[in-house]
């Protein structure tokens, strides 16, 4: 049954068994363990996972207890995709010697933005250039949140960090966020997509249909933390459906190059009344507060521009007007 | 010796020889990155897959790190892993050198030792090596290219034991065994395939007391290299040390059963003494060194000078018993070091064998001669100075110059 054909209902959802149990450790609030839960209901068979130094091992794997009910290998904050390719190797020659059964064992290498766009970034595009056969699953909480919320290259514009706080003469990050899944498309990947736990359903077709591809594919997923954000642990959900409605996140899928908006962000393509200002979704995070302040109007207004123009680039790759 | 099996000789250089022994060791993943002068070993192998002559997936990685790690996530998927690197490769390896050993996975790396970097150097020394002396690895260094290829086939018999299961470092000189063709004798497929075997999964026991196979398996799900803190980390530690004390017998084993397969048994397999037994005077060496200082030992022997030599086959796990036991009765003793420990009072194997002999009862001089870095020639006549400099400690009974530099403009 491919990703298309399966058809599923959120009871079916929530009687398949967890692969990612609770009792973890992650604090109230936190989206990438939401995250993480749905990608691992939508696993279509025997699954390894392996997944970079971050919030989300760390949380999970505390010995002696585990979240995982599936293989489950942590090596180094850069290793995520050289992982995968190991494994990938190892199961592909010992099936073929027939020391391991002939069937197929799919491969998730997981990573928060940290191991994503800065640290993990030459692992997972040298994996992806040799064409292993992996899924590999950014969940963005768009910082070094494990390490106490230092600014990565995943970090938007403006927002404060301790390593980019919002001081006297500087108004948080002034760099841009990296366009990374543009970057992974570049490398002339099969399957590339984004997406937001507030569209579950989208979230979980996308991994399926990543694990489906027989090579590398790459899913850029969004995931607030309260905790990094200044926000309430009851509204992360929120904030991930208002990033897409503001147009900050949108989500989309490109299937070999050729980009396509998924309908949550289809719908603002087409109502473009109905897209929100971005302050809807800054407001409220005690990172963006300083650009709230009349000095910083400016960088408000920055964040807006950027963000449209982005949209406007996007909205053309999707060949829409 | 009469049921030595027959052997074919080939010529090899010593990267040739430890990609055929690679080859022939059945190895399930490559994942390597070139580095002189370690790349013959990559391109030799490379060349068995593309002739289809071996059964390897071979994954070109991006980067020495990345090559670890892969290395690394195929052998605690179940493979037999095998990597090479040489100098900054694997000073970049570092970090995953330890996530290799801490998560016990019996990866096989040929080394071909080479100087590190500033100023830039290709050729000889064991700086890089001796830099990841406490990475938890097995490390060992051939004296020739026959030992490096009979110590590759060793390495994963030894790395594999369910006793062990650490990974295992071999250390061929750079270029000075690297890239020298030599006459190496090889065993057939089959006597190498025989003698190691297909690699064994020892079994764990999980939460629910049931034996699961220490390995990724989406039948027994497993939680591999998780995070331990104050209340677990330091008991995974101390394990490693008893897998490195359980080393230092495989070693032996392995090496007693490989001889009496080949007829070639590198000492006691830790230690290679030569000439030592009624020895005064001794120097201590390792990798292609002991080739030349044989040579002086038998020349001094012919002058009546009762001269010695130790290899230090094995470095980790230091083989301090036989090291005590193999110098007992040598007066002064010259230990050899092809790198340094800068600001440390000398180099890294004088640190050992000093500490070693602290507590015996001979109380020998000893002193050390920092040799070769970055592939500086050294002559049989400077080495012979060694022997000439101990037994004039002997005869005045005093060190003047405890470390010294052989060949070095000063």
């Amino acid at each position: 049954m491919t990703a298309k054909e399966w058809k599923f209902t959120s009871k079916d959802i929530a009687n398949k068994p967890d692969l990612f149990l609770s009792g973890h450790r992650a604090c109230a609030g936190c989206a990438p363990a939401t995250v993480l839960k749905l990608v691992m209901k939508a696993t279509r068979g025997p699954t390894i996972v392996t997944e970079a130094t971050g919030c989300m091992e760390v949380v999970s794997s505390i010995y002696p207890y585990t979240s995982w009910a599936t293989p489950w290998l942590h090596t180094a904050f850069e290793t995520a995709a050289a992982n995968a390719s190991g494994i990938e190797a190892a199961l592909k020659i010992m099936k073929k010697k027939g020391r391991i059964s002939k069937e197929h064992v799919d491969v998730i290498a997981i990573a928060g933005d940290g191991g994503t766009f800065d640290i993990g970034l030459q692992a997972l595009s040298g994996a992806v250039e040799r064409g292993h056969d992996f899924l590999f699953l950014l969940y963005d909480n768009e910082a070094y949140m494990n390490t106490g919320i230092q600014r990565s290259g995943g970090t938007p514009h403006g927002a404060a960090t301790t390593t980019s706080p919002a001081g006297r003469a500087v108004p948080g990050k002034l760099e841009y966020k990296k366009p990374l899944a543009d970057i992974m498309i570049a490398h002339d990947m099969e399957y590339v997509a984004t997406a937001s736990p507030y569209y579950w359903r989208d979230l979980i077709t996308k991994v399926r249909k990543g694990l489906e591809v027989e090579g590398p594919a790459f899913l850029h997923v969004f995931a607030p933390c309260p905790r990094g954000w200044r926000s309430n642990p009851a509204k992360s959900i929120e904030y991930s459906k208002l990033a897409v409605e503001t147009c900050v996140f949108p989500v989309w899928e490109a299937v070999n190059g050729e980009y396509k908006l998924s309908i949550p962000s289809k719908v603002l393509s087409l109502a473009p009344q109905r897209k929100k200002p971005v302050s809807d979704y800054l407001k409220g995070q005690g990172r963006f507060r300083h650009m709230f302040k009349p000095e910083n109007k400016a960088l408000l207004e920055e964040v807006q521009r950027i963000t449209d123009k982005r949209w406007q680039k996007l909205l053309k790759k999707c060949n829409l007007p | 010796m009469a049921n030595i099996i027959k052997q074919k000789m080939m010529a090899l250089a010593g990267d040739q020889a430890v990609a055929y022994a690679a080859k022939q060791s059945d190895v399930d993943v490559v994942a390597a990155y070139p580095i002189t002068p370690q790349t013959i070993i990559v391109e030799k192998f490379s060349e068995y897959v593309a002739n289809g002559e071996v059964e390897t997936e071979f994954v070109c990685t991006e980067s020495e790190h990345s090559a670890m790690s892969a290395s690394l996530a195929a052998s605690v998927t179940g493979a037999r892993a095998f990597t090479a690197t040489a100098s900054a490769g694997l000073a970049l390896m570092h970090e995953m050198l330890f996530v290799t050993s801490g998560c016990r996975a019996p990866v096989v790396m040929a080394i071909a030792n080479r100087a590190l970097s500033a100023p830039l150097n290709i050729h000889g020394d064991h700086s890089d090596s001796m830099a990841q002396r406490d990475s938890g690895w097995i490390q060992m260094y051939a004296e020739n290219s026959q030992e490096a290829y009979d110590s590759i086939i060793q390495a994963f018999k030894i790395g594999e034991d369910s006793n062990v299961l650490l990974p295992v470092m071999v250390g061929l000189d750079g270029f000075t065994l690297s890239h020298t063709l030599e006459n190496v004798e090889t065993l057939s497929d089959e006597v190498v395939q025989q003698f190691i075997g297909i690699r064994k999964i020892p079994n764990v026991l999980t939460h629910e007391d049931k034996q699961s196979p220490f390995r990724l398996d989406p039948k027994n799900p497993m939680t591999m290299g998780p995070i331990a803190l104050q209340n677990y980390y330091f008991e995974f530690k101390r394990q490693q040390e008893e897998a490195m004390k359980n080393a230092l017998e495989a070693i032996q084993d392995v090496n007693k059963n490989y001889g009496d397969l080949t007829g070639r048994k590198y000492g006691n397999g830790l230690v290679d003494a030569y000439n030592l037994k009624d020895a005064e005077v001794a120097a201590i060496c390792l990798g292609s060194t002991a080739g030349t200082m044989k040579t002086i030992v038998d020349k001094l022997r012919k002058e009546g000078i009762k001269a010695g030599l130790l290899r230090i086959r094995t470095f980790r796990p230091f083989p301090s018993k036989a090291i005590k036991s193999a110098l007992r009765n040598v007066k002064a003793i010259a230990v050899m070091d092809k790198s340094m420990s800068f600001g440390g009072n000398g180099g890294p194997a004088y640190h050992e064998i000093r500490h070693v002999l602290y507590d015996s009862e001979s109380k020998p001089f000893i002193v050390n001669y920092i040799y070769g870095l970055g592939g500086r020639d050294t002559s049989p006549t400077q080495l012979r100075t060694i022997y000439d400099d101990l037994q004039q400690i002997l005869k005045n009974q005093t060190i003047e110059e405890p470390i010294k530099y052989l060949g070095l403009r000063e």
